[in-house]
């Protein structure tokens, strides 16, 4: 299956290879720059790329080119979700993904690449078992380890492997039992120019930080599951028990993961948060144009808007920006064209309001095209899908656990045409 | 690469970075290359593991760059056996990727691996293997093909797990092993452990895909395992049941396809022939049976689509390809949810799914019609996103939507992203020709954007109206018109040539401009592209044919100068078409044909989806990505024209089968006895006995084993053999007695004898109770076919292979030894399985099932079931009786206060923790009031020891009792576990202390396993004791029952009937107990104890003499 993978920079610097099978010369990775150069943008590099002899899938993620080689046919889903977990390993063990960390933690990182793929197939994925085969590296315990010279390979040998929850490691203790759920929702949603909704959804996720001693079996149930008809689970959660009483049943793994994704789709009605007036326009004669934008609540739920910026790809013509803000800063940055209008908390007594002029390069046609706001809002304390969480019941041990459930709603590929 | 050739590689990286890994000073340390690898060599050399590792270290740091480290083999080879694991680790990274370049040296560690291949510990025999089959060298191949033998049938899934990912290895460095690897993978495929099944699958695929015969038999099992495999497993497990699919099911969209055909030629076809095709399809569908979908097939739907859940994009895609390819229409829709679902992935993820969401908008664009929204394009997309979306958003149109559809279109038309834009002015173009209501629409949105300033925009619009206005040129002249002016300001080729094409083509409804046109165009001739060049030479051409008055001397002229142009195409083309139009006296039969040649009408042009044939390959699948095969695709097979047999799934294999029906035909005569509430020849005496003893539910059970024996005693003596070890595992005490009685006339053939008188009393009554059982078995497979999910596939086949047992009762007794084996294989895997899947259970139950009942649920419920995966019924059939459980006082009725409380060791599972011992506790309340809150506190053990508590017991009524199980990690010792017993009201200090026989399970190994691992515990693990045997124990049964009473150890089989051999292993590490009792004359014996734990050996071998000598 996957033969072997180069990890590639920005710049286009090949920083580690490793290989499952026999060794792919790193040669085969020009085809890849070849369609890097092509590509202009680095998200526009197609996933698949052909050549005579290998396949080469790739990702990119945190300013890196995950580029997997393959000789034969496989899904190329299989192959690009397993490099997205790959980069979510890295995360999880090192804190984030970057080509520092990675190079960093060279060892570590050629240690989990071998245990991840056997191969060519994946042979263990899971955080928790991958963190029974190799520890990840705290300061304290480099620090030791530089001192005693012990290992960062976890010398009892991984039970978990064995076992058919294979998500949750043995042996879990802790002094204080705690679980806590984070209910995220995002608003993905297009509105015209006038303001009217052309597409509206929601997309949530469950995230989960359990830390709880033993064997625990959790069942979460919400106070209006009917909400919920596109869903998709972590592998521990039971889907029997979400089909005949819609109650999510699971044995948890231990640390951080994200028990369930849902969808709330375009044929529901969807709330929107604020409304934005705008208008731009670049005048015919001159090269000048003007910029004026107002945000304000619309349907909050009482709730405060947070944390609202609004991003604007000018056109390239867009030489500067002369604008003046009645709340928060703006920026723009001539060399990516991008104009960032940071408001912050939403007061609906005095609404935000950014407006002046731009200036245009002279000599070049009035552009054509108006640039879309792309909208950031946060709101505490909400789903705004109305999502609510009932109650958590835990079975088969005995402690009395913590238990705590966050709401947040944060806008999406939220996007405002003019 | 050469050595030298690596130093000058690390000479340039050295200067700017520290070279090796993250410690600092190595960098400086060690500034001469030459020497740095002597250094490393020399670190590799100390006896210090932290030198070592250090020097791993690095070499891995440099091997991840890409450098090449190879010299350092010979010294990094020597740590190969280093007790550090991660320097062995690190060692071993190092030798799977130089082992190819340096195979002799290689060579020195593969006895490392082999001695790990027979490790007791199961993650290090794992591990070796998983080595050992990495390292690319050809001399090692029948190594690793017996490595792989062996580990296949190792005791450990995990074991066989890597068994499986080491064929693909070994297939790939010596193709000739084929035909034993894919023996090794057929047993593989009929293992029933979720660990096993995507590894051995991913193995067929790769080795022998096209062995779609070895699937039959594990069809269903794959189906039923299929939502507790790994994500990673579950993909390949898909995508080989589609095609497997594909070709042993019906096509059940079969009446359909022919109504959609007949209506599609309807569509296109002219009149008279669509009647005789519509007689003809009548004629076919009237011969066409009903569609009845097989059950297989509804089986292999029915438990794929939970997995449209995952998280895993990989299976959601799986089983939407799957839904696609298999599904019936009317079911395919669910997917269309799930696939929505990803496109919030990541962008590749996005990339692929909308790919295949293309396809699927071609065959069944109903299916995403609901979601068209979701399909907008966000400016903020990446360019290859949003032209899918376009692509699926154009296959979407349809009448209704269409008007949404465009003014969205119009939006993106102002995009900044002018590859997208073009790409949006050609879905205008392909939604204006599907749809006829939106054509003139479309064409004048077209023509607007003419005056569009930026020349992509118009250059693409003059295109798609070019292949628009050939759909009905005659009513838009002044489209024409207005076109040709755009040929003064329109730089774009293309878009010139498109124009030039387009006057010459209609110059009858534009005949004043297309010569002014033509004047143009000569005059700039010259500096013009070579599409434009050739569409001007055939405008003049066909101004010439219709116009020669005013276009002769241009079209003169225009051939002139292409006559003398740099590309042969252009000069050919000018040749050409002289000759054809200028009249000459040698000009041939052609030129009269000349106008009709150039101005034939042309059929308009089909605007096509680029995706409109790709759905032959699979979807999901890399070939349909790229729209070619790849190497290795396997096609999708075309729908049989009629079924293939499906009784193919129905048997196991083919050795399961005949013990299945072994089975059966016991059950048939052991039905009656336990339903007619076993009277008769187990006669009065015993089932008061019994009663006196466990209860009426182990009686039954013993009464159902007798008669059971007794049905079987009629084959050979091997036979007999064989189930007499069964009875000695499962028979009760007070069953001895009676046999010991009859013993004392014919002691040797005793059991044979008496098992057949109650066999035949038995089989006269047996023929009522067939019938009996047959309904029961009915009304059985008919709750099954009422789709209750939970049901396990090995009762499916038992109740078929049940309506066969007629049939097969007269072929059993052909082979006597292979079933016998098969049973004992078909035991142990069904063992470990209630060790390893845990899946259903419910933690610690207030009233575990207690073993007594199981026991009678056991005779009634394995007959009826079979081999059955749930660890409850399995149990008792592999462990000593139940009658032999001796009950401990845990807390005395007078120290407790009337609470008493005994406990047992159940010799079940502890499923929620299989390293535990499950302690089986009864409470009783012997008080007037109720006693509250019974729980467990404090526990105070040995380190290492852990309990798992049971829940807590709410409230006990008084004179009641209650049962629960607790589980006790003992850790192989036979320290008690101490702890606190609690009431509301009072607490009690109590400890468990477990007999050393109590610390294991059974084990189940053939005689073979069982002498090979003999002989790895020999020495100090071997302990060897005579004996005198007991008065009592003068047959094989007494010492079988004395042994197992002792000690919780499974029985193996043995050729010689002068030595009885046990395995067990011990509960928490998993060692094995290897006991043998080897009788001699005059009731001497000797006694062996094979462990890797000495003083466990010791201690049950105290205990075994005492017991044997008794």
């Amino acid at each position: 299956m996957i033969h072997s993978l180069f990890l590639i920079n920005n710049a286009g610097d090949l920083f580690l290879e490793k290989h499952w099978k026999s060794v792919v010369s790193r040669s085969v990775c020009d085809y890849f720059f070849e369609a890097r150069e092509k590509a202009v943008e680095p998200d526009n590099v197609p996933p698949v790329i052909r050549t005579p002899h290998h396949y080469l899938i790739n990702i990119y993620r945190e300013k890196i080119f995950f580029v997997s080689v393959i000789q034969t046919e496989v899904p190329p889903l299989f192959v690009i979700e397993f490099l997205h977990r790959v980069a979510e390993t890295f995360q999880d063990y090192f804190g984030e993904c970057s080509e520092t960390t990675i190079k960093d933690n060279m060892v570590i990182v050629y240690e989990l690449l071998e245990e991840m793929l056997d191969n060519g197939f994946p042979l263990a994925t899971e955080s928790n078992i991958l963190k029974e085969l190799i520890r990840p590296p705290t300061i304290l315990r480099s620090m030791v380890n530089t001192i005693t010279g012990s290992s960062n390979v976890g010398d009892t040998l991984p039970t978990g492997q064995l076992s058919t929850i294979p998500w949750r490691r043995a042996g879990v203790k802790y002094t204080n039992n705690e679980a806590y759920f984070d209910v995220v929702e995002e608003i993905d949603a297009i509105l015209d120019k006038s303001g009217t909704t052309v597409f509206a959804e929601i997309q949530g996720v469950i995230d989960a930080c359990v830390k709880l001693s033993g064997m625990p079996d959790l069942t979460l149930s919400f106070m209006n599951p009917r909400l919920l008809d596109d869903v998709s689970f972590h592998p521990c959660v039971r889907y029997k028990r979400w089909e005949s009483e819609r109650v999510i049943s699971f044995i948890p793994p231990d640390g951080n993961f994200q028990l369930m994704s849902y969808h709330i789709s375009a044929q529901n009605l969807v709330a929107i948060p604020i409304y934005v007036k705008q208008n731009i326009s670049f005048f015919e004669t001159g090269p000048s144009g003007r910029l004026d934008i107002t945000v304000g609540p619309k349907q909050t739920m009482g709730k405060t808007v947070e944390c609202l910026v609004v991003t604007v790809h000018m056109p390239k013509v867009v030489l500067s920006a002369s604008l003046n803000a009645t709340q928060g800063t703006y920026n723009y940055d001539p060399v990516t064209k991008i104009l960032v209008w940071d408001i912050g908390k939403l007061n609906p007594q005095k609404l935000p309001n950014l407006k002046g002029s731009l200036s245009l390069q002279s000599g070049a046609p009035k552009p054509e095209e108006n640039p879309s706001l792309n909208i950031d809002l946060k709101i505490q304390q909400l789903a705004i899908s109305g999502l609510k969480v009932n109650r958590l019941d835990m079975y088969g041990e005995k402690y009395k656990p913590f238990k705590g459930v966050k709401y947040v709603t944060k806008a999406g590929k939220f996007q405002v045409r003019t | 690469m050469s050595a030298s050739s690596a130093f000058s590689d690390e000479k340039g990286g050295s200067a700017s970075e520290p070279e090796y890994g993250h410690d600092p000073a190595s960098g400086g340390i060690f500034s001469s290359d030459y020497k740095r690898h002597d250094d490393l060599k020399e670190m590799l050399d100390s006896n210090k593991d932290s030198l070592k590792l250090e020097a791993m270290k690095r070499i891995v740091a440099m091997i991840a760059r890409g450098k090449n480290a190879s010299d350092l083999f010979p010294a990094v080879v020597k740590n190969v056996a280093c007790k550090n694991i991660e320097v062995k680790k690190l060692v071993y990274v190092y030798l799977v990727r130089y082992a190819e370049e340096q195979q002799d040296l290689a060579l020195l560690s593969i006895s490392t691996f082999q001695r790990g291949l027979k490790d007791p510990n199961q993650l290090i025999r794992a591990s070796a293997l998983r080595v050992l089959s990495s390292i690319r060298v050809t001399i090692i191949v029948p190594i690793m093909m017996l490595a792989i033998k062996e580990a296949a049938s190792d005791m450990s899934p995990y074991v066989r797990k890597t068994a499986a990912h080491a064929i693909p290895k070994l297939h790939s460095l010596d193709p000739e092993q084929k035909d034993q690897l894919i023996e090794v993978i057929e047993k593989l495929l009929a293992d029933k452990t979720t660990l096993v099944a995507g590894s051995v699958v991913m193995a067929f695929e790769e080795v022998c895909p096209d062995r779609i015969d070895l699937i039959h038999k594990n069809y269903r099992k794959l189906c039923n395992l299929l939502i507790d495999v790994e994500e990673w497993g579950q993909v390949v497990i898909i995508n080989m049941l589609t095609r497997y699919a594909r070709t042993q099911f019906l096509n059940p969209n079969i009446n359909e396809s022919l109504l959609e055909e007949s209506s599609d030629k309807a569509f296109y076809a002219s009149d008279d022939e669509e009647d005789e095709d519509k007689k003809a399809e009548v004629a076919t569908l009237a011969k066409r049976k009903p569609y009845v979908m097989d059950p297989d097939h509804r089986l292999l739907l029915r438990n794929t689509k939970p997995l449209l859940q995952s998280r895993n994009a990989a299976v959601v895609m799986a089983v939407a390809q799957l839904y696609f390819h298999l599904a019936p229409k009317a079911e395919v829709g669910i997917i269309a949810k799930a696939l929505v679902r990803l496109m919030r992935s990541h962008s590749e993820v996005q990339y692929v799914v909308l790919q295949n969401v293309a396809t699927m908008t071609i065959k069944r664009r109903g299916m995403f019609e609901p979601y068209l929204k979701s399909f907008y394009i966000r400016s903020t997309d990446p360019t290859q996103i949003k032209i899918l979306k376009l692509e699926v958003l154009t296959n979407l149109a349809n009448e209704t939507n269409i008007s949404t559809i465009l003014r969205e279109f119009q939006t993106y038309i102002k995009s900044m992203d002018k590859d997208f834009v073009a790409a949006s002015i050609q879905a205008i173009g392909r939604c204006a020709t599907n749809i006829g209501e939106v054509r003139d629409t479309c064409l004048n949105g077209l023509v607007q954007l003419l005056s569009n300033r930026d020349e992509l925009v118009v250059a693409e619009s003059v295109v798609v109206i070019k292949k628009l206005l050939q759909m009905q040129p005659e009513q838009h002249s002044d489209i024409i018109k207005h076109m040709a002016k755009l040929i003064d300001n329109i730089q774009v080729p293309m878009a010139r040539a498109s124009i030039l094409w387009l006057i010459g083509e209609y110059c009858e409804h534009v005949p004043k401009i297309a010569p002014d046109v033509l004047r143009k165009m000569a005059k700039t001739f010259n500096n013009e592209e070579d599409i434009v060049k050739l569409q001007i030479i055939n405008l003049a051409a066909k101004l010439y044919l219709t116009n020669s008055k005013q276009t002769k001397l241009l079209t003169q002229y225009v051939l002139n100068l292409a006559k003398y142009d740099q590309n042969y195409d252009i000069r050919d083309r000018a040749r050409f078409i002289r000759q054809l139009i200028v009249p000459t006296d040698k000009s041939g039969a052609l030129n009269k044909y000349a106008k009709k040649l150039f101005l034939a009408l042309k059929p308009a042009p089909i605007l096509e989806s680029p995706f409109k044939d790709r759905d032959h390959f699979q979807l999901g699948s890399l070939s349909h990505l790229l729209n070619a095969k790849a190497g290795g695709y396997q096609e999708l097979p075309d729908w049989p024209e009629s079924a293939p047999d499906p009784s193919v799934r129905n048997v196991e294999i083919p050795e399961w089968s005949k013990c299945t029906s072994r089975k059966d035909r016991k059950e048939k005569k052991v039905e009656k006895p336990f339903y007619s509430d076993s009277e008769g020849e187990s006669g009065p005496t015993e089932s008061a006995d019994s009663e006196s003893d466990t209860g009426s539910g182990s009686e039954s059970a013993s009464a159902s084993d007798e008669s059971g024996s007794g049905s079987e005693s009629e084959e050979s003596g091997e036979e007999t053999e064989s189930e007499e070890e069964e009875e000695d595992e499962e028979k009760e005490k007070k069953r001895k007695k009676r046999l010991d009685k009859t013993k004392a006339k014919k002691p040797a053939e005793e059991s044979a004898e008496s098992e057949q008188s109650s066999g035949t009393e038995d089989r006269k009554r047996g023929r009522k109770a067939v019938k009996n059982q047959k309904s029961a078995s009915e009304s059985e497979s008919e709750s099954e076919s009422s789709e209750s999910e939970d049901e396990s596939e090995e009762e499916e086949s038992e109740e078929e292979s049940e309506s066969d047992t007629d049939i097969r009762k007269k072929k059993t007794p052909v082979s006597k030894q292979p079933p016998k084996q098969s049973k004992k294989e078909s035991k142990k895997e069904t063992q470990e399985m209630s060790l390893l899947d845990l899946d259903d259970f419910e933690p610690a139950p207030a009233s575990a099932p207690v073993t007594p009942v199981n026991f009678l649920s056991s005779s009634l419920v394995s007959d009826l079931e079979g081999l059955s995966l749930t660890d409850t019924i399995l149990a008792p059939t592999t462990i000593a009786p139940s009658g032999l459980i001796k009950m401990y006082e845990l807390l005395h009725r007078i120290t407790g206060e009337g609470l008493a409380v005994e406990y047992c060791f159940s010799r079940q599972p502890f499923s929620p923790e299989p390293n535990m011992v499950a302690v089986q506790i009864q409470f009783t309340n012997n008080t007037n009031s109720e006693t509250k809150n019974l729980h467990i506190e404090e526990p105070r053990m040995q380190s290492g020891m852990r309990i798992r508590e049971f829940a807590e017991i709410d409230m006990l009524a008084a004179g009641e009792s209650v049962t629960v199980v607790m589980g006790i990690d003992f850790c192989d010792s036979t320290q008690a576990a101490n702890f606190q017993l609690c009431t509301h009201t009072r607490k009690f200090f109590v400890s468990i202390q477990p007999p050393v026989g109590e610390l294991m399970t059974p084990a189940f190994l053939t005689e073979n396993d069982f002498k090979k691992e003999q002989g790895k515990l020999m020495g100090m693990n071997e302990i060897s004791e005579k004996l005198t045997l007991g008065e009592k124990c003068v047959n094989e049964h007494v010492i079988v029952e004395r042994v197992t009473a002792t000690a919780n150890l499974s029985r193996v089989p043995c050729g010689s009937d002068k030595e009885c051999r046990f395995a067990g292993k011990t509960v928490s590490s998993g060692c094995l107990v290897l006991v043998t009792v080897t009788t001699k004359e005059g009731g001497a014996a000797q006694l062996t104890v094979n462990c890797e734990k000495m003083v466990i050996g010791t201690m049950l071998v105290k205990d075994m003499m005492q017991a044997l000598s008794q």
